[in-house]
């Protein structure tokens, strides 16, 4: 035991050295080559930052698209998902009041047509997308609340909508965030 | 294998075997035991005091007797095994129980023998007695003096007499047979209750049984399996508090009994005792399982040519005279040569001569010279009025003939290499220097022989001729019998040095041997079977001793031990692929009151918890005596590649583990179902 | 939907289409020959120069592990320390907190053993310091002891006869130099370039487009990211690992990092077939985890694509699946593959939260952390894997009548009693951890502890209980992952599930090593045609059985009271 002693002191402060120290530095200067210089993508909007491109944010007015629920309300300092069991009864009295509530919020929208995805939490808490039927089902409210021909709108749904990695690779996916700015320069 | 005579002793065995001090040995069982005892109390008490949380007195009675039912079964199974291998050695022990023995005292200065009659369990080691013709040999001893003609059938059950004699490596006779022509002085060579039989019956008791390394292995993964389900059903405990759901101890203990390997555990010694019981049928005594359990591995088996591959020595076939010379002179000839030869090979010729209806010749003693072979003359013959008639290999005559200025005739040469090329052994005669002809020795391969090798050959073991042959003829028998290496002109040190190179490289080597300097390789070899023929440091040296003195006998010692490897792995797969049906059993009936949801999970629809558990422990204690049978008789084993034979245990035992029980645990639900 | 399958198809493939070039990659870099990063040899030179290593001493298997657990013992000590008095110390710039120490026991323990049990959320449990000096140093190190084990375990196979199981220093630093760092570094600026932060300011503050103001967690985490999957280790930057839109921001790096998540674990064991030079023995291996892998993820891709049967019964929408705990740029088949992927290597880092599984997918979760060891950790997997081998070599062994035997050396009772004892520990670990937990809520739900037994689950019934047997088959498992619904901060969980780190971590190193010391040192059997040849197809299907037998053995009860009852009782 003792033969292995020094040698694992030395090692260790030399690891810490190399794996910790100039492993990150040399990371973080690389990652300042990149587009948010490795701070995050930010979006901006009349030259002020409004968020972060791939950070959800909380939208609740009607005039919004609304993004996914979440468990820590859209505050990115920290992140949690709502870890609630699928056969949680609590849960699912949560899940069917925001059932409810988006049916008072979105008359004329069917039950059916709720996708499951807009009234069940994220993972992180800050899902930054929508599913294009999560954006779709709440085009109706948006244009009556801001007076839009609703083809205009789901046009824009369309347009924000990307497509799978490559064509055939993962989901399709709208950002709530750019989504709601375009909605914004929209008149 | 149910013979009445084992059944009685067996069942008292059973219950003999209950006590914790035998039973502790094997750690599945054994916690078997403890459960029972848990039951039992658990049964007293719930008919004493009213508690609904230990059951019904009624239903825990019934689990408590099929408990103690599994232990009875699986002590029965043991018990049977012993009963059936001691039956086997009594029966042999039989042939040697007293008999008068003819002891020698030596009296006075002089050495005036005294012969006194005593009985046989009389004699001591270093005793000497004498035996006559009639005479049953009283004990295991070696021939000091003398020669006889014995008849070993009560032990061998071969009827043939067998030549006994003083010196060299048959002088030992065994006790139990019988002499039929002339007289031995005998030295005992064991105490009694020492013999070797005496061994092997002590092996099978019990008394002295050990487990093999194989069975250690074994036993301590069935107790770590053991282990886990007492992990298993201790924390079930907080799980079902957990849930809300109250389970009774008898519920708890049954889960245990059906989950632990009980299959197995109660099966295991009764197949190592089987497997020695296998061997003693096969009239092999073995000195230890692990000699059995070795023999499963043999990878290199190291055989004498003569009397295994071949039958008896090499036998003169033909005789062929060169072209000048007539048939009948050269048969004389030869005839003449060989008259001192007392080799096998001498004799054959005389005998093939005889067919050819020439008699020995008569001869006046003081006229005659014999020549003796010698290293230096490899040749040997007669000197006798002016005649000197040679016998010998090719060189060694061919020196002699082209020293006198002859030739060897153009015939006699070209016969020599046909033969040579033949795998024999040609022997060329000469008289006075002039060659005469050419004697062919041929060897004769056993029938049936190339098939028993090549069965070997699959179950992966090399065989190994050992031959005093030159290596040209050595490897012509080699091809023709299909073994697979040789060693040629072998001294006793050969195949020492050979078993050793073989160990080295990590090869497990079995010979059989006779002879007193067999007795070390033997010693040296990985599995020694001596023949109870040899000589008593024959015997000593090896593991095993064969009564039949047959050296393919090897061959089936192999396939003994394998068999008892595979019929312990097969149960062990069996046994624990049974717990999948159990747990299907159990489990929701557990659970069922309380969660109704699983009830999902019982897919063989029993018909109630009580019923469901009943069933499982039911079929978990049947199934070992149904197994007995199997664990007595063996696996078969059959050489078709290890892949194979892995893949064929793993669908019977395996998969049919997994779907045995949820046949018999439904069988029996359906059957309590009348009852209940 | 059908773009996700493929999605997910393509993660597997490229997977092992790196993984096979990777793996012989490896085999050379501890076999000695001639490498791309050669250039790296003046560097790992000076490391021994400067620590007094002589890199061609030959150690034996206890050798080996001493100097193994002397370092490992360093880094603890130093870890635990540094984790308590992380508020003193610098680049601390959102002025968070030390741990208390029960949770630094457990920090230190989770993250040395390769583990990364997070018992706190990253953002506000750790400082920038911590993450780095600590997590991201224990991350490389712990990966790489591992390889360092397995390296030891090919060695004593690769021989016929041998005492030497090679040099743990040498192994050690190269498995960094040549396998983890280059790897991390590559993995980390693809990361950086798709959008996670790597640099060293604090949380920013801004100002939303609704007029909400709100914080945002950053750092420098790419790097760490990047160790975290390939090493795998699983303990994210961020609270909820993977399924940060920082930590994992699209599609593209999810692939990235599933692959990352599979990489070295597949690459490993093609390694031990270049290595010892018996590439059909590592096929055969590699095709049975294979087999089952393949098998959990179609189970847990159905299950989650299916979505939650009780929201079905709500009469809304379940197109894209069960999304409860699911990103939506990652989709529910990803999510399902990485639940898989990840408990198979004992990675531990999750994309969605598995606490939100649907019933069936979360036991499967479970289950494969019970195995432990399809594909399995950095080196540890294989190691796993070995031991259920010398079980499969012994009871085929006998059931072909030949006492067992595994590449030319005879297994017996020695070897079968710690391989016996290994798998006896896990179902120990796991179950009386469990059975521990559940006794506490039930019988003493009010002691006073950071958080009470009693409200320790977030959910109640079947799933309650799956969350306190997940925790401890992760600790086990030295998976990480959780159902992290469970309120695990507190001394109970700290301190047993810290305890129950250790011993799956270290015994299950020691196991192995020990029998492939003991092996080795046996006499070499060359093979005859009644060896059972463990190479072939039949070997594989047997050790597969015997995984399966055991692991349903041992856990079936748990199973079926956790996620077994409340998929039926949810049907």
């Amino acid at each position: 035991m003792k033969r292995y002693i020094l040698p694992s002191l030395k090692l260790t402060v030399v690891f810490i050295i190399v794996t910790a120290v100039i492993y990150p530095v040399l990371i973080a200067a690389v990652g300042k080559l990149t587009p948010g210089q490795g701070r995050g993508e930010t979006i901006t909007v009349n030259g002020k930052v409004i968020g972060y491109a791939n950070v959800g944010q909380k939208f609740a007015e009607d005039k919004y698209f609304w993004g996914r629920p979440s468990a820590v309300d859209y505050n990115a300092a920290g992140s949690a998902g709502s870890n609630k069991g699928p056969s949680n009864p609590d849960y699912l009295k949560i899940v069917q009041d925001r059932i409810d509530s988006f049916l008072v919020h979105n008359p004329g929208v069917k039950k059916e047509q709720i996708p499951a995805e807009l009234v069940t939490a994220s993972g992180s808490g800050l899902d930054p997308d929508l599913s294009p039927a999560a954006a779709k089902v709440q085009v109706k409210r948006i244009a009556a609340t801001r007076h839009i021909d609703e083809a205009k709108i789901l046009a824009l749904v369309e347009q924000q909508t990307v497509k799978p990695l490559l064509g055939f690779m993962g989901p399709e996916k709208v950002n709530v965030l750019k989504l709601n700015v375009a909605l914004d320069e929209m008149k | 294998m149910f013979a009445a005579e084992f059944i009685g002793p067996a069942i008292q065995q059973s219950f003999i075997k209950l006590s914790p001090r035998i039973m502790w040995r094997n750690p599945v069982m054994f916690t078997v035991e403890i459960g029972t005892l848990i039951m039992l109390l658990v049964t007293i008490y719930s008919f004493t005091v009213n508690d609904a949380t230990v059951g019904r007195f009624g239903y825990n009675l019934v689990v408590f007797a099929v408990l103690f039912v599994t232990l009875l079964f699986a002590n029965f199974a043991e018990a049977l095994a012993e009963a059936r291998g001691k039956a086997q050695a009594d029966s042999l022990r039989k042939t040697r129980e007293e008999t008068p023995a003819k002891k020698i005292n030596a009296v006075g200065e002089i050495f005036t023998d005294e012969i006194q009659v005593v009985a046989s369990s009389m004699l001591r080691k270093g005793d000497i007695f004498y035996c006559e013709t009639g005479d049953i040999i009283p004990m295991d001893g070696e021939i000091i003096e003398g020669l006889a003609t014995i008849d070993e059938s009560a032990i061998t059950g071969e009827s043939a007499p067998v030549i006994r004699e003083a010196g060299g490596d048959k002088s030992s006779v065994t006790g139990g047979t019988k002499v039929l022509s002339d007289h031995i002085k005998v030295r005992v060579t064991t105490e009694p209750g020492e013999s070797f039989l005496d061994k092997m019956i002590a092996l099978v008791e019990g008394a002295s049984r050990q487990k093999t390394p194989n069975e250690i292995a074994l036993t301590i993964l069935l107790a770590s399996f053991t282990l886990i389900f007492i992990i298993v059903c201790v924390t079930l405990k907080p799980f079902a508090d957990y849930a809300n759901t109250t389970i009774t101890i008898a519920a708890y203990i049954s889960l245990f009994v059906c989950l632990i390997p009980t299959t197995i555990g109660g099966l295991l010694s009764a197949i190592g005792i089987a497997g020695m019981d296998r061997a003693l049928r096969a009239n092999v005594i073995t000195k230890s399982g692990k000699a059995v359990e070795t023999a499963g591995d043999l990878d290199t088996l190291l055989l004498d040519k003569t009397g295994t591959i071949t039958i008896g020595n090499r036998k003169a076939t033909g005789f062929w005279p060169a072209g000048n010379v007539n048939e009948k002179q050269f048969i004389e000839a030869c005839v003449l040569a060989s008259l001192a030869d007392e080799t096998p090979e001498g004799k054959s010729i005389i005998e093939l001569a005889d067919t050819r209806g020439f008699k020995k010749p008569s001869l006046q003693k003081d006229k005659v010279h014999f020549v003796e072979f010698t290293a230096e003359t490899r040749s040997s013959g007669i000197d006798m009025e002016g005649l000197h008639i040679r016998k010998g290999a090719f060189d060694a005559i061919r020196q002699k003939v082209e020293k006198a200025g002859n030739k060897i005739p153009v015939e006699t040469m070209n016969k020599t290499k046909e033969i040579a090329a033949d795998g024999g052994t040609p022997l060329v005669v000469s008289s006075n220097d002039t060659a005469l002809g050419v004697i062919e020795l041929q060897d004769i391969i056993k029938p049936g022989i190339q098939e028993r090798f090549e069965r070997l050959r699959k179950m992966g073991v090399k065989t190994v001729m050992v031959t005093g042959d030159n290596p040209l003829t050595a490897k012509f028998i080699a091809n023709k019998a299909g073994v697979d290496d040789f060693i040629a002109e072998a001294k006793p040190e050969d195949k020492m040095n050979y078993i050793k190179k073989e160990q080295s490289g990590g090869k497990l080597v079995a010979m059989m041997g006779d002879g007193t300097n067999d007795a070390p390789a033997l010693a040296q070899a990985d599995v020694g079977v001596a023949m109870n023929s040899g000589t008593q440091a024959a015997k000593e040296a090896g593991n095993m001793v064969d009564l039949d003195n047959d050296p393919t006998k090897l061959i089936e010692i192999v396939e003994i031990g394998k068999q008892l490897l595979i019929t312990r792995g097969t149960i062990t797969t069996f046994s624990i692929a049974n717990d999948v049906a159990k747990y299907f059993a159990i489990v929701p009936a557990l659970f069922i009151t309380s969660i109704p949801a699983l009830q999902a999970l019982n897919i063989m629809n029993l018909k109630s918890p009580e019923s469901a558990i009943l069933s499982a422990v039911i079929f978990n204690a049947i199934i070992i005596p149904l197994l007995i049978p199997l664990s007595l008789r063996g696996v078969q084993y059959k050489p078709i590649g290890a892949s194979a034979l892995l893949r064929r245990n793993l669908l019977v035992y395996g998969l049919g583990g997994i779907i045995a029980p949820f046949i018999g645990i439904k069988l029996i639900d359906m059957l309590l179902g009348l009852w209940l | 939907m059908n773009t996700e399958l493929t999605g997910v198809i393509v993660m597997f493939l490229l997977s092992v289409l790196l993984a096979i070039p990777l793996g012989k990659y490896i085999a050379k870099v501890f076999a000695g020959e001639k490498t791309l990063l050669d250039f790296m040899h003046p560097l790992e030179r000076f490391i021994y120069r400067l620590c007094g290593i002589d890199p061609n001493r030959k150690m034996n298997w206890k050798e080996f592990l001493a100097a193994m657990l002397t370092i490992n013992l360093v880094w603890f000590v130093y870890a635990f320390f540094m984790l308590i008095f992380q508020d003193k110390l610098p680049l601390n710039p959102d002025g968070n907190a030390g741990q208390t120490p029960d949770l630094a026991f457990n920090t230190a323990i989770s993250f040395l053993v390769n583990c990364n049990l997070q018992h706190y959320s990253g953002e506000s449990g750790l400082t920038y310091l911590t993450q780095l000096l600590v997590v991201t140093f224990l991350q490389f190190v712990s990966a790489a002891t591992g390889i360092a084990a397995l390296v030891a375990l090919f060695n004593g196979l690769k021989e016929k006869t041998t005492n030497n199981l090679g040099n743990f220093w040498s192994i050690f630093v190269k498995a960094t130099t040549r396998v983890l760092l280059p790897l991390s570094f590559v993995m980390g600026v693809i990361l950086a370039f798709n959008g996670t932060p790597a640099s060293f300011d604090g949380k920013d503050t801004i100002t939303t487009l609704q007029g909400d103001t709100v914080n945002v967690s950053r750092g420098p985490a790419a790097g760490m990211i990047a160790i975290k999957q390939l090493g795998t280790n699983g303990g994210g930057w961020f609270g909820v690992n993977s399924a940060h839109p920082l930590e994992n921001p699209n599609y593209f790096t999810n692939i990235i990092e599933t692959i990352a998540i599979l990489l070295i674990p597949m690459a490993l064991i093609f390694a031990l077939g270049y290595y010892i030079k018996r590439k059909k023995l590592a096929y055969v291996i590699f095709g049975a985890m294979t087999l089952l892998f393949i098998i959990f993820c179609s189970i847990n891709i159905y299950f989650e694509t299916k979505g939650n049967p009780a929201l079905d019964k709500m009469g809304i929408a379940q197109d894209i699946g069960s999304m409860e705990g699911k990103e939506i740029r990652l989709g529910s088949a990803a999510t399902a593959f990485w639940s898989i992927a990840t408990t198979s290597t004992s990675n531990g880092s999750v994309n969605g939260m598995h606490d939100s599984l649907t019933p069936v997918s979360g036991g499967v979760a479970m289950l494969d952390m019970m195995i432990n060891a399809l594909y399995g950790g950095v080196g540890v997997g294989l190691l796993n894997y070995f031991i259920f081998i010398i079980i499969a070599v012994f009871i085929s062994g006998l059931m072909v009548g030949r006492t067992p035997e595994f590449m030319g050396h005879k297994v017996e009772a020695r070897e079968v009693k710690i391989a016996a004892l290994i798998t006896l520990l896990s179902t120990f670990l796991i179950k009386a951890g469990t059975a521990f937990a559940a006794y506490m809520l039930v019988h003493h739900p009010d002691v006073g502890w950071a958080v009470k037994p009693g409200a320790w689950l977030n959910n109640p019934g079947y799933h309650g209980f799956s969350e306190m047997l997940y925790e401890f088959t992760s600790a086990n498992a030295n998976n990480g992952s959780g159902f992290e619904g469970l309120g695990d901060n507190n001394v109970f969980w700290n301190v047993t599930t810290g305890i129950v780190l250790i011993l799956g971590r270290y015994l299950p190193i020691i196991g192995p090593l020990a029998i492939v010391g003991l092996l080795a040192n046996k006499k070499y059997i060359p093979q005859s045609s009644g060896t059972l040849r463990t190479d072939s197809m039949t070997f594989g299907v047997m050790t597969l059985a015997v995984i399966i037998i055991i692991t349903a053995l041992s856990y079936f009860p748990p199973l079926a009271l956790g996620p077994l009852a409340e998929y039926f009782s949810m049907k």
